[in-house]
């Protein structure tokens, strides 16, 4: 809102974060291709595409124009519960081994 | 004047609390909406992960040609409707209607073009012999994790299509406003984000090695 005029002066600016995006994606066709072992693979496959992601919210979304308290209130919450999602995946796991009948 | 009637005086709004982060609601709707549905795709994608961890004989049926190359293009089709929105939200603010509709109309046949491109990939697994519950590799779960996660983000991608359409349709008649435009950008970028995680985990993570 307040930073509106700031946000809205064409594409142009954009054009960098676009290119990392591709660069990115072609990065991950390499190392899809490379001899790393399946969980090193499944790591940087990882990383890349949450840095990808991070690029996408911060510049394509505009998060990074916006007030930092938007910021800080809506994407730790997103990642905590993404994180404990995952908690609750492996625990049925457990389950299956442990379960107790 | 009494607190009442100068309120009513001023309208409404004289009575609402201002934006706790000084974005429209129908911004911050569609921020929540996409938190909502990002926890959606990653449930989907964990349950696909640990599922595939479970199964020792998950296939690995993707060839750089057809698959992986029909990604590749997919991916850049999707990244540059990206763009095509921006360019759209930039235009809209700056009353463009005309530039507007044009990066709105080229979003659209680049989200059409990616639509029918995944269902040329679909089409070729199909005649490959997959099916929900069948394959002729390994896990009869490949099948069902692999149409309903690339089938969600389809799904998403035709609705944003439509999306697109009526709200392009809708602000060039003036009933629409630019920051209307902007929140549908939001949901198309969130498509976008959400490719560059199913890409990996369910494509390049399943590539067929000689």
């Amino acid at each position: 809102m307040e930073n509106s005029q700031n946000i809205y002066k064409g594409i142009g600016r954009y054009i960098p974060v676009y290119l990392i995006l591709l660069a990115l994606s072609g990065l991950q066709i390499f190392l899809a291709y490379s001899k790393l072992d399946r969980n090193r693979l499944l790591a940087a496959f990882l990383a890349v595409a949450i840095f990808s992601a991070a690029l996408a919210v911060m510049y394509f979304m505009h998060m990074i124009d916006e007030r930092r308290s938007f910021f800080w209130s809506l994407i730790p919450a997103t990642i905590f519960v993404l994180l404990m999602m995952n908690m609750i995946w492996s625990d049925s796991f457990r389950l299956l081994h442990m379960r107790p009948f | 004047m009494s607190e009442t009637n100068h309120s009513m005086a001023l309208g409404h709004a004289a009575n609402m609390e201002p934006s706790p982060y000084a974005i429209p609601s129908r911004k911050l709707a569609m921020w929540l909406f996409i938190l909502s549905d990002a926890c959606t795709f990653g449930a989907i994608l964990f349950a696909y992960g640990y599922l595939r961890t479970a199964s020792a004989d998950w296939p690995t049926p993707f060839k750089f040609y057809p698959s992986i190359l029909n990604v590749i293009i997919m991916t850049f089709v999707l990244i540059t409707s990206s763009l095509t929105m921006l360019g759209a939200v930039a235009a809209s603010k700056a009353g463009d209607k005309s530039k507007t509709m044009r990066w709105m109309g080229i979003t659209m046949v680049l989200g059409a073009l990616f639509a029918m491109l995944h269902i040329r990939e679909w089409a070729s697994m199909i005649g490959e012999g997959v099916r929900l519950f069948q394959n002729p590799w390994g896990s009869p779960l490949f099948g069902a994790s692999f149409f309903g996660i690339t089938g969600l983000h389809l799904l998403h991608v035709i609705s944003g299509v439509i999306a697109i359409g009526v709200v392009a349709r809708k602000f060039s008649n003036g009933s629409l406003s630019a920051g209307h435009v902007e929140s549908t950008a939001l949901y198309w970028h969130f498509v976008d984000l959400v490719w560059m995680f199913v890409v990996p985990l369910v494509y390049l993570m399943s590539i067929a090695r000689p």
